[in-house]
């Protein structure tokens, strides 16, 4: 007879639960594959770009060359991939359209449908008042919205290119002031042929009124995707910017190489929050974008304030340490993660916080989700430097496996140079247990939703972090995620 | 409502209960009671469909249906309840959010449209009055960190939210101060309805005093030995499990 025991249940589970893996038929204007010399200056060419930066970028490019030339991609993370060939990828790829939008009306209505479909609105619609979005497909800005009225208030938020064009004194004194271009391999890269990104500048004393947002959509295949970010808190500004990204399913994997920079002067405050939904490649593994990212905001000023808040459950493989530089004295950094891997998804991240000024905090909540053959590894670093009189961390990574499959694992450094540092580290790994499935399922919850539940409450000290919409979008991120890798 | 033949079940290889049997009517409240290690709660457990209990054979008729076929959570959507000797606790999973959540799944299962956030809040606040549970537990995660006393009256709370036709009582007693008992059982009182049965599983007396079953079975090692009335349970009051024991054993 049938045991309960013996029931299993048969959910039939589709090849992909990737649900933004369409693709839009937009003219692209590709530049040919390969990195070289003429396609860094055919980039700044297209993009008219004032002779320093070009400087810039070829000055970068010498020194990726010379990086390439030795050591090579850095192998030090515990990330398992096929060597990458620069040449074999597009560096270019950008919609035709020969001027910049001047209106959402002159965007090509394919790139709405396809924003639309993602749920983005471009649109200026009265009820989505609170958030103003800039929207980058493949490598280029095409529409930013509520601009006039962040102008009003004298800040500044466009394309990268359009602060190139339209402020060049605060793209030239911050570009690089966080990250040097010198920084990494892939932040090398970055320097030397990002495309676009997003800007925004808070003058002081303004407290940003609205979310700003850039969406982040890479479409055309074997493109590299090469975004920089530069967010600039002057003092006594705040501003709460979103990040979101998505990929087409394909079979081949995408390299994403992105910078971000943000800089917060005297009593400044930016809290930055991400939800990274790269595609992940299929169950099997294939495809997938390969994210090496890098993120760092300099605390600059006395009293300055950064928090990072990522859900991070997209991509092949993760590569990301988003960190703080806390220079100024009483300066706080925050960084809460929840890193999700399924399939054959592998993720290496973590934060960096570099203690420099006096009565520095810091404050890091890591959490791992690690199903089916995901491996999920938590590397941080603290360091107190001598300087950092009565410096303050706490530390708490945790982690929770679904299935005897897959792998977490925690990599932290603790490296104090004074005395008067306040250390804090906890660390748990955990299973669903059957007590806690069990209890939702006599609840009348099916096993997914069940799982579904656990995990989101296991998840909530960092969803709280993201404001009301993301923290339920990041729900429903993790929801889709984790469909097939339990029951 | 439910009728057990001859069931026999076993945890991790050891059988526990062996060839039990009992007929709950509608409306019924039923108290099986049973020294440590008789099998009570796997009797519980059985029923809810715990995946560590096996059934090795027997039947068990639940609304004229095979239950032993179902799943857990859809025993649950056809109206069996089990109050947890040992609730779970959900770290982060809000109270308020994980009974909508319950509600609305066994709304779906019966065709109707999840609750309007309003109204289940109104519902979870009427309910909430009832079973006498202060209302922040709305914002605390489910049973982190709640005591014996508040864990049980929440399971109460989840039984009158749930409107079970079948709610099983896992030693609900158990650990229960003198005043807990007391509003457990009044909340269980109030519950009580001609569509609802009860099977009230406990080792000692005293919730029976505020709580008069209509029938009480003795189960000892796995088979029910004695079943009577509720005067049956303050014969085990005056001289304890030993005299039933012993009859099985002669």
């Amino acid at each position: 007879m049938a045991t309960p025991a013996t029931i299993s249940r048969t959910t039939e589970l589709s090849d992909s639960q990737y649900k933004w893996g369409f693709v839009t038929d937009v003219e692209t204007d590709i530049a040919p594959k390969g990195i070289n010399e003429d396609i860094v200056r055919l980039i700044s060419a297209k993009k008219d770009e004032p002779e320093w930066l070009l400087e810039w970028r070829l000055k970068s490019l010498a020194h990726w060359f010379k990086m390439a030339e030795s050591a090579g991609e850095p192998e030090w993370a515990n990330l398992r991939y096929p060597q990458i060939d620069f040449q074999d990828m597009y560096y270019y790829a950008a919609p035709v359209t020969a001027e910049a939008p001047k209106s959402l009306d002159e965007v090509d209505p394919e790139m709405l449908e396809a924003f639309e479909k993602l749920g983005i609105p471009l649109h200026e619609r009265e009820k989505l008042a609170g958030v103003a979005v800039d929207a980058v497909f493949d490598s280029v800005s095409v529409a930013t919205t509520f601009q006039d009225k962040l102008e009003e208030i004298g800040v500044i938020f466009c394309s990268f290119t359009d602060a190139v064009r339209n402020h060049p004194d605060l793209v030239k004194k911050y570009l690089g002031s966080v990250v040097p271009y010198s920084d990494n391999f892939y932040a090398t890269l970055n320097s030397a042929v990002f495309s676009d990104g997003s800007f925004a500048y808070i003058p002081p004393g303004v407290r940003c009124p609205i979310e700003l947002m850039t969406y982040f959509r890479i479409n055309t295949e074997g493109t590299g995707q090469f975004e920089r970010t530069l967010i600039i808190a002057d003092k006594g500004a705040y501003v709460s910017y979103l990040e979101g990204c998505t990929a087409p399913i394909r079979k081949t994997s995408q390299l994403h190489a992105a910078v971000v920079e943000l800089v917060c002067l005297d009593d400044a405050e930016i809290k930055y929050s991400t939800l990274q939904n790269w595609y992940p490649g299929d169950k099997n593994g294939v495809g997938g974008v390969y994210n090496f990212v890098t993120k760092r905001a300099a605390a600059r000023g006395v009293n300055s304030k950064i928090s990072w808040t990522q859900v991070e459950t997209g991509s092949a493989i993760t590569w990301k340490y988003p960190s703080v530089l806390l220079q100024g004295d009483n300066s706080v950094g925050e960084f809460y993660s929840v890193a999700l891997t399924n399939n054959y998804q592998q993720a290496d991240t973590g934060t960096k916080m570099t203690h420099i000024g006096k009565n520095t905090k810091s404050t890091i909540v890591a959490k791992g989700i690690s199903a089916g053959h995901g491996q999920n590894t938590y590397r941080g670093q603290v360091k107190i430097m001598p300087s950092a009189e009565g410096a303050s961390n706490y530390t708490q990574c945790d982690s929770l496996l679904i299935g005897d499959k897959c792998g977490a694992h925690t990599i932290p450094y603790i490296e104090v140079g004074n005395p008067t540092a306040h250390m804090e580290h906890e660390a748990s790994t955990s299973k669903v247990s059957d007590d806690q499935l069990f209890y939702c399922l006599q609840r009348g919850l099916s096993e997914e939703d069940a799982h579904h539940m656990i995990i989101t409450g296991w998840s909530r000290e960092v969803f709280k972090e993201l404001p009301f919409e993301f923290a339920m979008e990041a729900g429903q991120l993790l929801k889709v995620s984790l469909e097939g890798a339990v029951g | 409502m439910l009728e057990v033949s001859n069931l026999h079940a076993s945890v991790s290889g050891v059988e526990i209960l062996k060839g039990l049997s009992i007929a709950v009517n509608p409306g019924e409240v039923h108290a099986i009671m049973g020294p440590n290690g008789s099998g009570k709660s796997t009797f519980a457990n059985v029923l809810a469909g715990r995946p560590q209990y096996i059934v090795d054979s027997g039947s068990v008729k639940y609304l004229g249906e095979d239950l032993l076929t179902k799943m857990p959570d859809v025993r649950a959507k056809d109206g069996i309840f089990l109050a947890f000797q040992y609730p779970a606790e959900l770290p982060g999973v809000r109270f308020w959010q994980f009974m909508k959540a319950a509600v609305d799944a066994k709304r779906r299962y019966a065709g109707e449209k999840e609750m309007a956030v309003r109204e289940f809040d109104d519902l979870w606040k009427e309910k909430a009055a009832q079973v006498n549970i202060p209302s922040e537990l709305i914002s605390r995660s489910v049973n982190e960190g709640f005591s014996g006393g508040e864990k049980k009256r929440a399971e109460m709370l989840q039984l009158a939210l749930l409107e079970p036709k079948l709610a099983i009582l896992d030693e609900t007693d158990s650990g229960l101060d003198v005043d807990a008992l007391r509003t457990v059982a009044t909340s269980v009182n109030e519950m009580r309805h001609p569509d609802r049965s009860f099977l009230v599983v406990t080792h000692y007396q005293r919730l029976l005093n505020h709580l008069t079953p209509d029938f009480v079975h003795i189960l000892v090692d796995g088979q029910i030995v004695e079943s009577g009335g509720a005067d049956l349970a303050l014969q085990v009051e005056e001289s304890g499990y030993d005299q039933f024991i012993k009859a099985t054993a002669s």
